[in-house]
């Protein structure tokens, strides 16, 4: 490989950063400027990587290594594969979105940097293929989105950013002692200390009671993340306080990588662990389903109701990992994209509600179809992907998901799918709230989306139309990896994946 | 013929699919006329892949045309994948049919309407889905359709959405919907961990071949029984339907009546094969479920004055029939019925339309009458849908109502009693409808002034683009029952053409006493339609008789509301404590946790640190305790 492609995707943002640092704070149009650049960048960098990587492949494509602290075995090792690919191009073509669609309203230069600072962080995570800078990456992230939420946020933005780093702080402590503790372990098989993800999964055997404890360390970490029923509380209140463009991140991307450590972290270092521990995860899941859900109905707050939600379409992701089969991973994979994409718009939305109307609250929205029926339009297709309509995106990760559970975890999958009536219960009830009926004195000035706000919008009705219509080519790439991960669980544990014969 | 089969949901696509752009620019009347060429260039389509069918000999009537690839991971593989066969094409020839000429009625009948090319959008999308879902050659492709068809259902149930009980009667459709796809979602589920594929035909020929054990099938089919209840509104989850008149009147005729609602006896029959591989209680059930639907229906039109509520409990009631022909293996009838109700049914909701549109949008029918005079294309065609209804000879509802009787009666004798009750009462208020809109004495003159005409208000009958398909609807709903004639076994047209579907599941009566002795049971049905009608005029036109129509049944056995009582009371209840006890028991603990270690730490520092860096220096000590834990363990 001539160009570090993978390198270029962490550091194009960085330098972008940088480069803004060195501005001046009144200069704002160069500061946006300079932040559109290096984003864009770097979602063409995806955009290029995605068309350059060979369809079919399971291991590692485009992979970047070089040592850094040589004598702990701790490298710069980057690499992407099947499971990372679309996340990878999600984050890519998330942010300049975010860049140019939604405004700071006041202190772009600092925002700028701390939005391509956590750019650069979400890049790293989901390329790192070393225990040690994954961590580096996976503890970057929360400084940037910290500061977003404490200095842009709404009225009780210091206590939802508190909480949220403090909450995913100690969780990173779990998985920062596995990760030490899995490096010094697996020394004894592989004969040196490494941090290297390929290297400790491939060569170690740990014991099964060390494995397991691990394995724990790392979940731990991850399930807040996630976040994964009962740690979830901190997710509606940093998703509520988050300025719109933190909110759509947090929920495009961020959690994912909770979902995304849990496979390679978790399934693929800890198989046997992860057999284990596959009936307490598939039951916190589910009920994270039906209790996110639940939840959701009731909440008072259009943006809360939303961010319920993803507990909901998490646990569908968290279902598909562990049913351990080939179609409930590739779908929670493909769910992890689509859940971005979906949610990501709908907090967009959500956004260009509040920055009209000044308030979020259900009860006092109401009738605005009936003044901005375009925006009501986009915000219905929206809200079908959401409840998984057929032919939109939404329904295939969920529905793989479900099929695919299925046969290792059928009554699990029973309860989960209760979760898709619940997920038509509170979108539409809300809609019938904020959208139908005679529009109030307060809403009859809701004005229709502007052309800019319309375009951007597009961009994601017309991924989550092609998503759902055609996924063969997302899943033609994403199944090969899932199958040799699959097969490395196989060959680590007892685990037989149940055979379905394929029918015509 | 067959592989041009693609253009047949390719044209309402395409037509939603420009209206979604340039419908305004299009406006009235032309994005009408632009829609309505859809489902008609659809139908031309589908009468000449008939004709294919038709020419080609029995067991070679079966042709799948696959698109592309939809999803595929490993073991899976579901295609986008159309299948031509006799019962699809009968279905897209009625829905394209129908759906044709309910698109010229609404250009009358939306005129006007602000939001007039949004509707026609959401029309063609209709019956695309529609088309998707009889056309899909596996269960996923249907399901697309099945909650395509729902989606438009929910847009245009509450298409005058600034109406709160329009807006709320869309959600509820929607959601109760829901609750019957959780049922064809799992059989799907099912059918692929059984045999590893969701196509129909993979499914059957398991089914015939003995390859699904009966447990599975009965599951399978059950299941899939759920979801029909939800589609074609059967006890328990029919509630949504009578609410879903709040929307515009061609859609009632259109969705509610002749083609959405059916979906579900379609896929009961398309899945036949399964649904006769399971125990012999499970096609019972459904028997049951359709004749307890017929009947409660039944009893509850008889007491609604609003002219589409009357309509909206007798399509419940119909369709239950239609099940209770799938439960006696009858789907040969099932489908024969399915078709003479979407002429007859169609008529009836159109001609209602007529009416509501000719009182200036009043829908109580105690404040209408003597309309046939004033409205006589909507009478006449009003009252052929009535006798075809009502169960007349020789209109068409008659001989598909008297298909089912004989097959219920082979089946179980009880349940033929109630099917026969049903048919006196659908007679009655029917023909208790027929009187009070269009005989009797005018009472719209007395709420004259309800209408803001001041007195000089007068009902006036409907433009020529809406009476063309009441016209259309009527002829089919008096020569309707000639594809299925019970004389003779040549004239059993329907089923000679559906026998490569449905021939291995259909039950076997020819040696019943039903069958030799049918010109008896057919007797007997003419006698009680006619013992319904008589009674009606008696009670309604010459009022010897005084009327029965108790607040029970008016209010619908008092059903919808207990749901909305336990909904809205316990049920809320519910998930407000789940709500409250996130926010303060999960999160509760959360913060508790904060608090507490926030205090323990302000003991033990009592300098002015940011609580970050406390914490930061609790975890780095906790870290350093685990991991020596984790070395230890490890190495020993």
């Amino acid at each position: 490989m001539s160009i570090p492609i993978l390198t270029l995707l962490v550091l194009v943002p960085l330098f972008g950063a940088a480069a803004i640092s060195f501005l001046a704070k009144t200069n704002e149009a160069l500061v946006k400027n300079v932040a559109l650049v290096s984003s864009i960048a770097t979602g063409l960098l995806s955009v290029w990587m995605l068309i350059k990587f060979p369809t079919g492949s399971a291991g590692f494509e485009f992979v970047s290594k070089h040592s850094w602290v040589s004598e702990w075995g701790i490298s710069w090792h980057l690499g992407v594969d099947g499971i990372s690919l679309f996340l990878v191009v999600l984050t890519g073509i998330l942010f300049p979105l975010v860049i140019v669609g939604i405004d700071p309203h006041h202190d772009h230069k600092q925002y700028m940097v701390w939005m391509l600072v956590l750019e650069a962080g979400v890049m790293g995570s989901f390329l790192s293929l070393d225990l040690f800078l994954f961590f580096v990456f996976f503890e970057i992230v929360l400084v940037p989105m910290y500061f977003l939420i404490g200095n842009w946020g709404y009225d009780q933005r210091v206590y939802a950013a508190t909480k949220f780093f403090i909450y995913t702080m100690a969780g990173s402590a779990f998985m920062l002692v596995g990760i030490v503790a899995t490096a010094f372990l697996a020394r004894r098989d592989i004969g040196h200390l490494s941090f290297d993800l390929i290297e400790i999964a491939e060569k170690s055997d740990f014991a099964i009671g060390t494995g397991r404890w691990l394995f724990v360390g790392f979940v731990i970490a991850f399930a807040v993340k996630v976040p994964l029923f009962p740690l979830h509380t901190w997710l509606p209140d940093a998703h509520t306080q988050a300025p719109t463009g933190g909110s759509v991140i947090l929920a495009g991307v961020l959690l994912k990588m909770g979902t995304y450590g849990m496979l390679r972290f978790g399934v693929y270092l800890f198989p046997e662990a992860a057999v284990w521990a596959k009936p307490v995860l598939l039951t916190l899941a589910v009920i994270g389903i039906i209790y996110g859900a639940i939840a959701a109905t009731m909440q008072k707050d259009l943006k809360r109701l939303v961010a319920y939600s993803s507990v909901a379409h998490l646990g569908f992701i968290v279902l598909g990992t562990f049913a351990l089969t080939n179609q409930a991973i590739t779908g929670g994979v493909m769910q992890m994209v689509n859940h971005g994409v979906s949610t990501g718009a709908l907090f967009l939305m959500v956004g260009m509600i509040y920055e009209r109307r000044h308030t979020r609250v259900i009860a006092e929205l109401k009738g605005i179809q009936a003044v901005a029926p375009i925006f009501a339009g986009f915000f219905t297709l929206v809200m079908l992907s959401s409840i998984g309509l057929p032919g939109l995106n939404g329904f295939v990760g969920e529905f793989l998901v479900l099929i695919g559970s299925f046969a290792t975890a059928r009554w699990w999958v029973v309860a989960a799918t209760t979760g898709v009536i619940l997920a038509a219960l509170y979108l539409l009830w809300a809609y019938q709230r904020v959208f139908h009926g005679e529009p109030d004195e307060a809403n009859k000035s809701f004005t229709e989306i502007t052309k800019r706000e319309a375009m951007l919008l597009s961009v994601f009705v017309a991924a989550i139309v092609f998503t759902g219509v055609y996924p063969k080519p997302m899943l033609n790439r994403i199944e090969p990896s899932v199958k040799s991960l699959l097969e490395h669980v196989e060959s680590h544990s007892n685990y037989k994946q149940p055979e379905i014969k394929a029918g015509e | 013929m067959t592989n041009a089969l693609w253009l047949l949901p390719a044209f309402p696509l395409i037509g939603a699919l420009v209206l979604m752009v340039f419908g305004r620019r299009l406006g009235e009347p032309r994005s009408g006329w632009f829609a309505a060429a859809m489902p008609i260039a659809s139908f031309l389509v589908t009468v000449s892949v008939y004709f294919d069918l038709l020419s080609r000999p029995s067991e070679e009537r079966h042709e799948v045309v696959t698109l592309f690839s939809w999803i595929p991971v490993g073991a899976l593989h579901i295609d986008v994948a159309l299948l031509a066969d006799p019962l699809s094409i009968t279905m897209a020839l009625f829905i394209t049919g129908i759906g044709s000429l309910i698109h010229l009625y609404a250009i009358g009948y939306m005129h006007g309407d602000p939001k007039f090319s949004k509707f026609f959008l959401y029309l063609n999308m209709f019956v695309f889905s529609m088309l998707m879902l009889v056309l899909g050659e596996n269960l996923l492709v249907t399901f697309l359709g099945w909650e395509g068809v729902g989606a438009c259902s929910y847009f245009l149930i509450s298409f005058w959405h600034t109406r709160n009980s329009a807006a709320v009667a869309g959600k509820k459709a929607f959601v109760t919907n829901r609750i019957g796809d959780f049922g064809v979602m799992t059989a799907m589920f099912l059918a692929f961990s059984a045999i590893g594929s969701v196509s129909y035909s993979s499914i059957n020929e398991a089914a015939h071949t003995g390859a699904i054990a009966p447990v599975t099938a009965t599951a399978i089919g059950l299941l899939l029984f759920v979801g029909a209840c939800g589609k074609s509104a059967q006890l328990p989850l029919y509630l949504w339907l009578p609410d879903a008149m709040e929307g515009p009147t061609p859609v009632s005729a259109l969705i509610h009546a002749a083609t959405m609602v059916t979906s579900g006896v379609f896929l009961m029959t398309r899945m036949s094969p399964v649904l006769h591989a399971s125990y012999e209680w499970a096609p019972m059930i459904i028997a049951c479920v359709g004749a307890a639907t017929a009947l409660y229906a039944a009893t509850i039109a008889v007491a609604q004055n609003d002219i589409k509520k009357v309509l909206a409990y007798s399509t419940v009631s119909q369709l239950g029939y239609m099940f209770l022909a799938v439960g006696s293996g009858a789907y040969v009838a099932a489908i024969f019925h399915m078709v003479t109700h979407a002429f007859f049914k169609a008529l009836l909701f159109l001609g209602s339309g007529s009416v509501i549109h000719g009182m200036h949008h009043e829908q109580d029918m105690r404040r209408m009458g003597a309309l046939r005079k004033l409205m006589p294309v909507t009478a006449i065609t009003f009252i052929i849908g009535w006798l075809a209804i009502a169960g007349v000879p020789p209109f068409a509802g008659f001989w598909s109502k008297d298909e089912i009787l004989l097959y219920v009666y082979a089946n179980n004798r009880g349940l033929y009693v109630v099917g026969l009750i049903t048919a006196l009462l659908t007679a009655y208020y029917m023909t208790r409808q027929v009187i009070m809109v269009f005989y009797g004495e005018a009472k719209w003159k007395d709420h004259a002034h309800d209408h803001g005409a001041h007195g000089d208000f007068e009902p006036h009958e409907s433009p020529k683009i809406m009476l063309f398909p009441l016209v259309v609807l009527s002829v089919l709903s008096v020569i309707g029952g000639a594809m299925q004639l019970p004389f003779t076994k040549k004239l059993h047209f329907l089923e000679h053409w559906l026998a490569p579907v449905v021939e291995e599941s259909e039950a076997d009566i020819h040696k019943t006493w039903a069958y030799e002795n049918k010109y008896i049971l057919l007797v007997i049905a003419v006698v009680i339609a006619i013992t319904g009608i008589i009674g009606a005029f008696a009670v309604y036109g010459k009022k010897k008789v005084k009327a029965v129509e108790p607040r029970v049944l008016e209010q619908a056995w008092f059903y919808d509301a207990g749901a909305a009582k336990l909904i809205g009371g316990p049920g809320r209840a519910a998930f407000n404590a789940i709500a409250w006890a996130d926010a303060h028991i999960v999160d509760g603990a959360v913060n508790g946790t904060a608090t507490t270690v926030r205090g323990i730490a302000s003991q033990i520092r009592k300098s002015q640190n940011g609580f970050t860096r406390v914490y930061a220096a609790l975890m780095a000590i906790g870290a350093v305790v685990l991991l020596a834990w984790f070395v230890y363990r490890g190495v020993a």
